[in-house]
């Protein structure tokens, strides 16, 4: 069978031709919208028309077979009208209010989750993990199902003092927004990387493998062709790894995850901050990580009990301070707590007003 | 359904009530051979903890040196269906906006030329398709492009941009962003489809400072929505929330980060030139407050992941830009920008470790933005700062 003829350049098709017509003839007139439950919300425009939102969890994963039954959906009760969020929530885009409750108990019934708006719970941001990436040291997916059916009622139904942004990356590299969400989960390793020389001279750049390395931690081995770790140096990025795959940065037994916390995105109210390391390391523990998902849980229970409403994760460690963080958390405080990098000036305590 | 493999371990993740990403690996097996393969080396990766895919593969489709990432499985022996198994990004529309009848199409073609398995979206935006072969390449191309949809951006290039919902569904948005997303990822056609860059370049575009799409965190050049002038304030609707149970005292007025507001139980009233436009009150006052009038956006510039030297929040550029369409003149700023940085990086680096690098004298006067307070935090503390000659002479 012959193949159509392929353009190019062409870039996306125009978002205009996937917008319902409520929101065509409504495009920058919205006036105000209300969050009816934790998985819908009203959107008013200044003439009055309305639309209305159903959003529902998905895996980001997604079969074909699971979209065409979200698209059946969408024919069904929204005219085949839906977007997805930006954290892979699907929405469906309702224009027909009496069709919404309908939807609502037929996504129910499929054991789709209804919910994520508000201060609650929503997607966790993650990664490829084991499922498709050569970096990753731990599986984000599976990190995200664990953590999530623990947290599930944070996402359908129980508020928080503010919305709790979740992310898992699978290594430093940080495909997902972990360095700026209130809770996240950065797989990490803890051992200098094992060099296969013979094929470091065979695959590898030297000169870009050692410019690779932030801290100067590689030198070129050129006798041998090869390069040298300087053992004490290496904070085992794996950058190294990136450039050069012999030099071998993955290690089963001792590659696991840290939690860090308090990030946000947002310039509401305080500016956006870099999440902090409040737990080194969890080994991996497949498939459901009990260890991790309990630690979220207690940091996730602990600023529900303490934070002010509309307080994020960062803004209410901010206001008690990070020693009172560790108290209340009961996570020990350790020497990779102490920042020795980038930001070490920026971190450590300048001043004699402090609490134990 | 129950392929070759056992997978013990990952048929514990298809239990609870959050969606499962297994159950739908296991929908794809009746697409084709491939998901399964996937079932079985991720099931192996669970039991010895450790990945098992080489390293990128540089692969394509004619003419493009990206949009596809080359991934081959280290166990190809083992697992054959998954020797190729390479990733497609398909740009996706500003706004993440589909019809069924668009998703159901690129369902048919990917369950003909892939493994019947996504990403709704990858981290940057793209619609991911996840599983293909190095032959089934150029025909999936052939299909998807012949009915208007594209390949996204990998390596060094113009990454795909994202955008937040925008004027489509949110009353605070401030500037057009969809639009301006679907324009620039249009005006950067080459720049996203031949990699020619030293490294990744990321757009982001958010309506305001919520920043739902994570500009400022995740982007390499953030747009972000703003306005000039009073926020407008429905003294009726302040009423409805007080009524309604609000406490405007401790949620609103104390939390105000520049305490520009007061409220005395009839009158709110916004100092608006204390007012530092972070969002707060009109996030959680919609009705009764809004932006105000005169809109634009803000320009940040450098935001990245930790790899290399750290983590980088994006900084102030331009606290003001008027984005109105055609955007000719965001066009041309975001044009200057990017030149600088492609004619003075290193490979594998990015704008804002450049900077970090350069000055940002250096940058600033290339780009041809003066200095402004809006730009720092706060002045410089240490008394070492360079003159150049043009200083002299003013």
């Amino acid at each position: 069978m012959a193949l159509p003829q392929r353009q190019t350049d062409i870039g996306p098709p125009h978002f205009e031709q996937f917008l319902p017509p409520v929101i065509k003839s409504n495009y920058g007139k919205w006036k105000y919208h209300e969050v009816i439950t934790p998985g819908t919300m009203k959107h008013v425009a200044e003439g009055g028309d309305e639309l209305y939102t159903v959003r529902v969890a998905s895996p980001r994963i997604l079969s074909t077979e699971t979209i065409r039954d979200i698209c059946d959906m969408a024919e069904k009760y929204c005219d085949g009208y839906l977007r997805f969020t930006t954290r892979n929530n699907v929405e469906f885009l309702v224009s027909d209010k009496s069709k919404m409750d309908p939807l609502v108990a037929e996504l129910k019934q499929k054991k789709y989750s209804v919910g994520g708006i508000g201060p609650r719970v929503s997607n966790i941001i993650h990664t490829q993990g084991w499922v498709h990436c050569h970096s990753a040291c731990t599986d984000a997916s599976g990190i995200v199902k664990a953590i999530m059916d623990e947290l599930h009622d944070y996402f359908t139904t129980k508020e928080l003092p503010n919305k709790v942004r979740l992310a898992v990356a699978c290594c430093v590299n940080m495909c997902g927004a972990v360095h700026c969400s209130d809770i996240a989960v950065v797989a990490v390793h803890r051992k200098v990387p094992t060099i296969d020389d013979e094929n470091v001279g065979k695959m590898c750049e030297i000169p870009t493998t050692v410019s690779s390395c932030p801290t100067s931690a590689i030198r070129p081995n050129p006798k041998n062709k090869t390069i040298t770790i300087n053992e004490e140096k290496c904070m085992y990025c794996g950058n190294c790894f990136t450039v050069c795959p012999p030099i071998e940065i993955h290690n089963p037994e001792n590659d696991g995850v840290a939690i860090v916390v308090g990030g946000k995105i947002s310039s509401l109210r305080t500016d956006p901050k870099f999440s902090k390391l409040a737990i080194p390391f969890f080994f991996n523990e497949p498939p459901r990580w009990p260890k991790v998902v309990d630690a979220i849980k207690n940091i996730l229970n602990v600023y529900a009990e303490n934070a002010k409403k509309h307080e994020r994760v960062g803004e209410w460690i901010e206001r008690v301070g990070w020693e009172e963080f560790f108290k209340l958390t009961g996570i020990e405080f350790t020497f990779q707590h102490i920042d020795d990098f980038t930001f070490m000036r920026d971190t450590l305590r300048t001043s004699a007003a402090f609490k134990y | 359904m129950s392929g070759k493999h056992k997978t013990p371990m990952l048929d514990e993740l298809e239990k609870g009530p959050w969606p499962s990403f297994i159950t739908e690996i296991k929908k794809a097996t009746k697409i084709g051979p491939m998901a399964d393969d996937e079932l079985g080396q991720l099931e192996k990766s669970f039991r010895t903890k450790r990945g098992y895919w080489k390293h990128g593969g540089i692969v394509g489709v004619l003419g493009y040196g990206g949009g596809v990432i080359g991934r081959y499985s280290s166990l190809p022996e083992e697992f054959p269906n998954v020797a190729h198994f390479h990733t497609v990004r398909l740009n996706q529309p500003s706004g993440f906006f589909y019809t069924a009848e668009a998703l159901k199409m690129i369902c048919d073609i990917w369950d003909k030329y892939g493994s019947g398995l996504t990403n709704m979206h990858g981290s940057t935006g793209d619609l991911v398709l996840l599983g293909t072969t190095t032959e089934n390449l150029e025909p999936l191309f052939a299909e998807y492009s012949s009915r208007g949809w594209d390949l996204g951006g990998s390596g060094s290039a113009m990454r795909t941009p994202s955008c937040c919902v925008g004027m489509a569904r949110c009353e605070w948005a401030c500037i057009d962003s969809m639009a301006i997303c679907n324009d620039l990822t249009q005006h950067f056609q080459d720049e996203l489809h031949r990699p020619a860059y030293p490294y990744k370049f990321k757009i982001k575009v958010s309506g305001c400072a919520c920043d739902c799409v994570a500009a400022i965190a995740r982007a390499d050049c953030s747009i972000i929505g703003t306005w000039k002038g009073n926020i407008q304030i429905d003294q009726a609707e302040v009423k409805n929330y007080a009524d309604g149970g609000m406490d405007i005292q401790a949620e609103i007025i104390d939390m105000c980060p520049t305490d520009c507001m007061s409220y005395d139980g009839k009158q709110m009233k916004i100092n608006d030139v204390q007012c530092n436009r972070c969002m707060h009150c009109i996030a959680k006052m919609t009705k009764a407050l809004r932006p105000g009038k005169e809109k634009g956006a803000s320009i940040l510039i450098g935001s990245k992941a930790p790899i290399v030297v750290g983590s980088l929040l994006s900084w102030v550029i331009v606290p003001f830009i008027k984005a109105e369409p055609p955007f000719e003149e965001l066009t041309e700023l975001i044009d200057k920008i990017i030149e600088w940085w492609d004619d003075n990086a290193k490979p594998r680096e990015r704008i804002g470790e450049l900077i970090e690098v350069k000055g940002m004298r250096p940058f600033l006067e290339a780009i041809g933005v003066p200095p402004q307070p809006q730009q720092v935090r706060e002045p410089r503390k240490d008394p070492f700062f360079f003159w150049s000659e043009s200083d002299f002479k003013n």
